[in-house]
């Protein structure tokens, strides 16, 4: 099967990925349908990864697994059968995978990850993202540190017992389209622009029949009556609660009154005084695009610069002169009441500002790309979605594994002996995983594979070890090592199915750059169903 | 290798968790050989065969769990594909949970999945008091708190306290694009879907007279069509509604939708938007569905085994921005119109009218009922005050609704019994009347 689209298949592709596109649009979807995957070992947990990969319809993806597939692999993962016990397991998985979706193309190399790594680390570089599970310490340092060199994206997942863990490293990871839940509408009531501010002007409420003047959009009311209000107040707008208070209650009295001289149902005054305290908040530069701006990437250019810092820099050009310290507007504004003509021709002005900015910023990406003496590989719709996002712009730097591994963080060794000793913070597990990768390394096996009792002791004290490395003083509850010791390496497919479930959300956000991915370890405790963030 | 078609080490993974105790496990538990087999014998029921249901079906079975039922009235639609992984294009148009069922049952030898290509309201108490514990994997709002109307109604008290054997645990969980939630219910013990009705939020339709006369967004338009035009031209014959799975009916809808905002400048108008307002759709997932259904099946192991303390009771998972889970304990409601066991009081004015407490059922965020009917006892006589769903007793009925309480002879202390599709057993409220209400 191949991946190439016969022409009656994209009325097909839009219904079948129906409804993914509502989430991330026909642009995410075709870079994921670019996308090339490696999945290194076929455990349950990495087929869980595939298939909530290959349902959404990634490009291809390549399993690399040199395990036969034993009884137990059968037991906990969906794509493999009885039938296939002491086969290759990523050649058994890539065919029940592939089954789930024609669109996508599948590979498997039927090699050991150590192996391939020795004689072909290049392989690795050629993926989009390379996802791995049960990996060994050695081999996760090896292979995390040369992804990290190519700056191809590394996802390692564990699910261990009750607790899953997954980590992301990554030189730099950029979003443009994040997606904010709750973003503020961006108005500038406080610094209302030119064409606003005529449109408002040429509009006169004094002079309106009641059904006119009930149907004028609240942001042109509050407009009014701030400049009533500024009138009075040497130009300031209403900033404490008091006179917010009292702004309030200046726009209410201008509500008609009926023939009984009583108020009319004026729902757009309603909303007017609703939004008294969000549409005066003052037009602010982002923290986190502040930062961005002063990113050495975006204040060295070069020829090799990605688009992403070129269109940073142009926008932060723009901040400095036409934007007068703000950045591009982003023209749009929310439903209010109000008749439809008054509302598209505000919508209007709103939208043609924005694109007013949109062409400056146009004008400082061509004199930014000019300098370098490079083409221009940036399309203006590219552009007028950068600027409509530009509030909401992501740069995530990660650490290395390696780095995490020889130089822990200090500010997490500050926190780590405090958190590990509360018991409501995951961050404990953390530290059980090392610890248990550690212990593999002494006894080339899993505490409690065979027997728990016994391998409690050894457990504590890789615990010990690890914290006596770190330096720091705290102790980990018994209870807790020994029930890492009751879970014997075991990966229970409610839990694999979990961390499948994350990573392969994680590992979209990577390919299709929107919304935003966890920096850097994800740790899920199933006991407690919660879960912890740290960066490491 | 045994007779039921398994194969050495098989159980391996979840062996590990029964067979060894530990003091992270409920006090409950007692680690054994013989876990494994109790496991094995428990029926399950899985409502709903989608997004959820073909992961919780998987789920379960690689849990060990071997007696699952499956019951879902829908059948597959090509959307369904991106995410429902048991169906394959060739599958379309088949009932989802034969499909579901059928291929669970080829691929994890001796578990048994039985389907049911039904309507959950088309079973009754005994059926559903067959399982030990239900899973629930819906869309609909009114569907979860049927179930969950059902599984309170099978509660038994003895002089006022609960026969806990008459307990069947409910885990529920529920997807929206990146978000969801999951949950585990002990009914009579702990929060119901009822406690927390606050949780959903009501639906927002657009007002009518935006609609009809000031449109300004292209979803103002498409609802024009649907809610106004459609009724008006008939584009497709006298009786034919809108079906929003019918290409030429969109198509139509689409066209017409576009005239409109171009009348009003409006711009945004396109078809997958006409497609997702007339379909109501929700966007969805394969990662959020498998998530949360991985987080309901490992509840029904624990529930299952003891392994384990069950989650208390409620998380919410949102991945848009990093991975954020919330977990926090949902409280019952004391006077939980379904759970409580304390009697339901309404309390009008003597000349408040019918209509009144129609609109009250609906609107309070604690009944949020769809479309009440209401009957009482006048002389030991059964009276049907309003009923809606047979055309003929709401036409008779329908007058009733302006007149008022009195006039209707209700009288203080008067029993009246509300029947609605939001649960399977009627409720009996207490109408406490005077001038002296809330």
């Amino acid at each position: 099967m191949s991946g190439s689209i016969s022409p009656s298949k994209p009325v097909d592709k839009s219904n079948k990925y129906d409804r993914q596109l509502r989430l991330w649009g026909d642009q995410g979807q075709s870079k994921l349908e670019k996308a090339r995957i490696c999945l290194i070992n076929a455990t349950a947990t990495g087929t869980e990864i595939l298939k909530n990969l290959i349902l959404p319809g990634i490009g291809s993806f390549t399993i690399v697994d040199g395990h036969k597939v034993s009884g137990e692999d059968v037991g906990n993962n969906f794509f493999l059968e009885k039938s296939a016990i002491g086969k290759n397991r990523g050649q058994v998985a890539c065919e029940l995978l592939q089954e789930l979706n024609d669109d996508v193309l599948a590979n498997y190399v039927d090699e050991n990850v150590e192996d391939l790594f020795q004689v072909n680390a290049k392989f690795f570089s050629t993926f989009s993202v390379v996802i791995a599970t049960d990996l060994n310490e050695r081999t996760l340092l090896q292979i995390s540190s040369y992804l990290w060199s190519c700056k191809v994206p590394f996802l390692h997942c564990v699910s261990y017992g009750f607790i899953g863990y997954m980590r992301i490293a990554m030189p730099v990871h950029t979003v443009i389209e994040s997606h904010p839940d709750n973003a503020l509408d961006d108005l500038r009531l406080d610094r209302p622009f030119k064409e606003f501010r005529d449109l408002c002007d040429a509009c006169d409420l004094g002079k309106m029949n009641v059904k006119e003047h009930s149907h004028i959009p609240w942001l042109i009311v509050v407009y009014k009556y701030l400049e009533i209000w500024k009138n009075k107040n040497n130009g300031n707008i209403p900033k404490t609660y008091q006179e917010k208070q009292a702004f309030k209650k200046l726009i209410r009295s201008g509500i008609l009154l009926n023939k009984d001289g009583n108020p009319e149902m004026e729902e757009n005054f309603d909303e007017a005084i609703r939004n008294v305290n969000t549409a005066l908040s003052a037009t602010k530069m982002p923290d986190d695009v502040k930062h961005i701006f002063e990113d050495p990437e975006c204040i060295n250019i070069v020829n090799k610069s990605e688009p992403f810092w070129i269109l940073v820099r142009a926008v932060k050009e723009f901040v400095k002169s036409e934007g007068e310290g703000f950045l591009p507007l982003r023209g749009v504004i929310p439903d209010m009441t109000s008749d439809s003509d008054s509302f598209i021709r505000l919508q209007q002005v709103y939208r043609n500002k924005a694109s007013k900015d949109v062409e400056a910023v146009n004008k400082h990406l061509q004199n930014v790309v000019s300098n370098l003496s490079i083409p221009c590989i940036i399309s203006e719709a590219e552009i007028r979605n950068f600027c409509k996002n530009a509030a909401f712009l992501r740069v995530l730097r990660y650490r290395s594994i390696s780095e995490e591994y020889n130089s822990p963080s200090t500010i997490f060794l500050r926190q780590m002996a405090q958190r590990v000793e509360d018991e409501d913070d995951d961050l404990v597990y953390y530290v059980l995983l090392r610890a248990v990768s550690r212990y593999y390394l002494c006894y080339s096996n899993y505490p409690g594979i065979y027997e728990v009792e016994d391998d409690i002791m050894n457990l504590k004290s890789c615990v010990t070890r690890l914290l006596q490395q770190w330096k720091i003083t705290c102790s980990i509850k018994d209870d807790l090592i020994h029930e890492f010791c009751r879970y014997g390496a075991c990966e229970m497919h409610s839990i694999a199915a979990y961390m499948g479930g994350c990573a392969a959300q994680e590992a979209i956000k990577l390919i299709t750059g929107q919304y935003v991915p966890f920096n850097n370890t994800f740790i899920y405790n199933a006991m407690k169903q919660t879960s912890v963030t740290v960066e490491l | 290798m045994s007779s039921d078609g398994s194969w050495p080490d098989r159980w391996n993974h979840i062996r590990k968790m029964l067979e060894r105790g530990g003091p992270l496990a409920h006090p409950e538990f007692e680690a054994s050989t013989k876990n494994l087999d109790g496991l094995q014998m428990l029926r399950i029921l899985v409502v709903g065969a989608g997004g959820l249901g073909c992961e919780l079906l998987k789920d379960l079975a690689l849990m060990g769990f071997r007696n699952i039922d499956v019951i879902d009235m829908d059948t597959i639609d090509l959307s369904n594909l991106n995410r429902q992984f048991l169906f394959r294009e060739k599958d379309i148009g088949k009932p989802k949970a034969d499909v579901a069922a059928e291929f669970i049952n080829t691929r994890i030898p001796a578990c048994k999945v039985t389907p049911h290509f039904k309507k959950i309201q088309d079973y009754d108490e005994s059926f559903y008091q067959s399982f030990h514990i239900v899973v629930c994997g819906l869309d609909s709002i009114l569907a979860r708190r049927w179930i969950n109307g059902m599984l309170v109604s099978l509660l038994t008290y003895e002089d006022g306290k609960l026969d806990q054997t008459s307990i069947i645990p409910l885990v529920d969980g529920g997807t929206e694009g990146f978000k969801g939630n999951a949950r585990v219910i002990l009914p009579g013990l702990t929060a119901c879907v009822e406690c927390t009705l606050d949780l959903y939020p009501p639906q927002v339709n657009f007002p009518l007279c935006t609609i009809a006369h000031t449109p300004r967004l292209p979803e103002h338009c498409i609802e024009y069509i649907k809610v106004l035009l459609w009724p008006q031209e008939k584009p497709f014959g006298e009786d034919v509604s809108i079906d929003g799975d019918n290409p030429d009916h969109l198509k139509w809808i689409f066209k017409k939708s576009q005239e409109r905002a171009q009348k009003y400048k409006i711009t945004g108008v396109t078809y997958r938007l006409t497609q997702g307002v007339i379909k109501r759709i929700i966007p969805a997932v394969a990662s959020t569905n498998a998530v949360i259904a991985a987080a309901c099946a490992t509840e029904v192991f624990k529930l299952a085994t003891n392994c384990c303390h069950t989650l208390n009771n409620y998380v919410n998972f949102n991945d848009t921005e990093g991975i954020y889970t919330y977990t926090f304990e949902a409280e019952r409601n004391e006077k939980c119109p379904c759970c409580s066991q304390i009697p339901q009081v309404l309390s009008f004015k003597e000349d408040a009218k019918l209509q009144d407490v129609i609109d009250y059922l609906q609107e309070n965020a604690s009944y949020q009922y769809k479309s009440p009917s209401i009957t009482t006892y006048i002389n030991d006589k059964q009276k049907t005050l309003y009923m809606t769903g047979i055309p003929s007793i709401e036409e008779g009925t329908k007058g009733n609704l302006k007149k008022s309480l009195c006039e209707l002879g209700l009288l203080p202390g008067q029993q009246l019994i509300i029947a609605d599709s939001t649960t399977p057993n009627s409720v009996v409220f207490k109408l406490n009347l005077g001038s002296e209400m809330d």
